[in-house]
């Protein structure tokens, strides 16, 4: 769990001048050319967590047991954190006098660049829960891939956000295994998450013209290059879970991350977005 | 408080006690903790047993006004603090429940209690958060409550309930402060930000005063349990602190506490207030505030509708163990 800021900190704007001044020197935050993609990259990052944040939230005081509750809630708050941090670094790169706040809650669907698997609604645990094990099984691998990003503050986020996920994954795939091989509902009800889920996976590991230009930058893998080790934890622990991989395409669904979403985004938006668009330029 | 009319068996004199009881009373008035597997008062047991239920319950049902903004708060910040606090209530409600495991009572059955209706939780949840300044005052002035309750209650005669208040205090100051961080932004912003702080500040007054119960000077289950050390001051002394320290915190935030007649008495080194409407509170025991069927619903929704993964978790773990035992015969 990440330690929340002192509250009764007086300057906050001077210990973040100071964190920022203390930060490693990164070129690619001067590089004029890779601008645009890399700000599209960060904010893919960000708004990934952000909303698969927000989602998880959303079980807060509605878990199916008490341990839930508290484990739900710390990986939203983990989610959370890392969204300040990839959007922030986001709004450093634009250099536009946006924040990461203003990047979170001001900008409309078209400008997310979530994939849509993240943005599709909780149903139950069943969906909530193996939603989390796809992505948290490309999570690890992506962040695992930037500890060697040639960019520093993108490696030292990668770094601290690592921590997390591991455990996230740990866990999330504890609970695919344990439920898909539990109950005969749970089985069913883990298999039909799975069955539904599963057209979404994909969009995770297609690549644009931002992620080559962030590749051959040298800060980002491509995305196709995180299957194979995605693969071979999902066949893993869906085959520890007696669960059937599905066998039509699992790239059906994109879009996301180049701004077109399901429709559910909208309405992911209108709640979030609620304060800061009924109440323009005041601070909370 | 989290815990309201708690109801005590009846108070002995020492003359009127048996050797044990006397002897287990000796030892709180010494300031001995009492530790579960010693020899306790029948009443003592049970009336722990629904206070220790009761704050658990408080705690879970507690989630539920807060985290209904948590999905609209304004900034990252804002609710990565609000995911946290909520987060702590949930761990709040777990060390209370083993609390009370300690005493023989599961907290599953703690838990069909309050889904049933049978136990309580503090009235306070069955109100509404309408606008995001009811984040700042629910952390300002119902963590506050609780507070002063709880800060006492670490020095309760029952070990594990003593402990469990000094984990939940410390993260209970901090409910409070960033409550109030709220307030502040709020009070100091916008005249529509100002508006809906004063418009918290007006729903909640009344109803954090009535989280300390009514006045107890005259109650006998209030004198066992003080006599226990497990109640630790009265309702009205509680209250009357509450009011002492909040009130100076509203002129500092610019708003203005909704009581007309609230004013400082110099002869009694108090505030004089006004008491809440003890009908609205009983209506609201009885189960008619604004939320009671909305929490209680709720709560009931989650445990039915997780029953399916309590019940996966658990075959999983018969399995598993199947398979160990088999493993071991095998390898016999
Ligand atoms: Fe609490
Ligand atoms: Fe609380
Ligand atoms: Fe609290």
């Amino acid at each position: 769990m990440p330690s929340l800021p002192d509250m009764t900190t007086p300057d906050v704007m001077a210990l973040a001048r100071d964190a920022a001044a203390s930060q490693p020197h990164d070129p690619h935050l001067q590089d004029v050319d890779l601008k645009p993609a890399f700000f599209d990259w960060l904010c893919r990052m960000g708004d990934n967590t952000a909303i698969l944040g927000h989602r998880i939230s959303e079980w807060c005081g509605h878990g199916p047991v008490l341990e839930e509750d508290i484990a739900l809630a710390n990986t939203a708050l983990d989610l959370i954190g890392h969204t300040q941090m990839w959007l922030g670094l986001a709004a450093e790169v634009e250099d536009a006098g946006r924040t990461a706040d203003d990047l979170a809650f001001l900008r409309d669907a078209m400008k997310y660049r979530n994939v849509q698997l993240v943005e599709l609604p909780n149903r139950d645990m069943a969906h909530t829960l193996m939603r989390e094990f796809l992505f948290d099984a490309w999570h690890v691998e992506m962040l695992t891939a930037l500890l060697q990003s040639g960019s520093p503050r993108v490696a030292e986020i990668a770094a601290k956000a690592l921590k997390e996920v591991g455990y996230h994954v740990e866990r999330s795939s504890d609970l695919v295994v344990r439920l898909g091989d539990g109950t005969d509902e749970s089985h069913a009800r883990m298999q039909d998450a799975l069955d539904r889920l599963w057209p979404y996976a994909g969009e995770l590991f297609l690549g644009d013209g931002v992620d080559a230009a962030v590749a051959k930058a040298g800060i980002a893998p491509a995305p196709g290059d995180l299957r194979a080790a995605w693969e071979r934890t999902v066949d893993a622990v869906l085959d520890e879970a007696t669960l059937r991989k599905p066998e039509g395409r699992f790239d059906v669904h994109r879009g996301g991350k180049q701004g077109r979403h399901t429709e559910h985004l909208g309405f992911i938006l209108a709640e979030m977005q609620f304060l800061q668009r009924a109440y323009p330029g005041a601070s909370w | 408080m989290y815990a309201q009319m708690v109801k005590s068996e009846g108070m002995k004199t020492l003359d009127e006690m048996s050797p044990e009881e006397r002897a287990f009373q000796e030892r709180i008035d010494r300031g001995e903790k009492i530790e579960p597997k010693e020899w306790m008062p029948d009443g003592y047991r049970k009336t722990l047993v629904r206070q220790i239920g009761q704050h658990a319950h408080s705690e879970i049902v507690g989630q539920l006004p807060e985290g209904n903004w948590i999905t609209r708060a304004p900034t990252l910040e804002r609710k990565a603090i609000l995911l946290a606090k909520v987060q702590d209530e949930a761990g709040h409600g777990l060390y209370l429940y083993s609390a009370a495991e300690t005493l023989g009572v599961s907290r599953d059955e703690l838990t069909g209690k309050l889904l049933s209706g049978k136990m309580k939780y503090s009235s306070i949840f069955n109100y509404p958060t309408l606008t995001w300044a009811d984040m700042g005052a629910v952390g300002w002035l119902v963590d506050g409550a609780a507070i002063m309750n709880q800060v006492p209650l670490q020095r309760t005669s029952y070990g594990p309930y003593s402990r469990a208040m000094i984990r939940i205090c410390k993260e209970e100051s901090f409910h409070q402060r960033q409550g109030y961080a709220i307030m502040m932004k709020m009070a100091r912003g916008t005249p529509e930000q100002k508006e809906m702080a004063q418009d918290a500040l007006n729903r909640f007054w009344y109803p954090a005063l009535m989280m300390f119960g009514p006045s107890d000077k005259d109650s006998v289950h209030s004198a066992q349990s003080m006599a226990w050390k497990i109640k630790m001051n009265t309702n009205d002394e509680l209250r009357q602190k509450f009011v002492d320290e909040t009130v100076p915190q509203a002129e500092y935030l610019g708003l203005t506490v909704p009581d007309e007649t609230l004013r400082w008495n110099d002869a009694r080194g108090h505030y004089d207030f006004a008491q809440p409407d003890w009908d609205e509170f009983f209506e609201v025991l009885k189960g008619n505030g604004p939320c009671n069927r909305e929490r209680l619903e709720a709560r009931r929704e989650a445990w039915e509708r997780g029953a399916w993964f309590r019940d996966g978790l658990n075959a999983y773990a018969d399995k598993a163990a199947a398979r160990r035992a088999s493993a071991s015969i095998a390898a016999e």
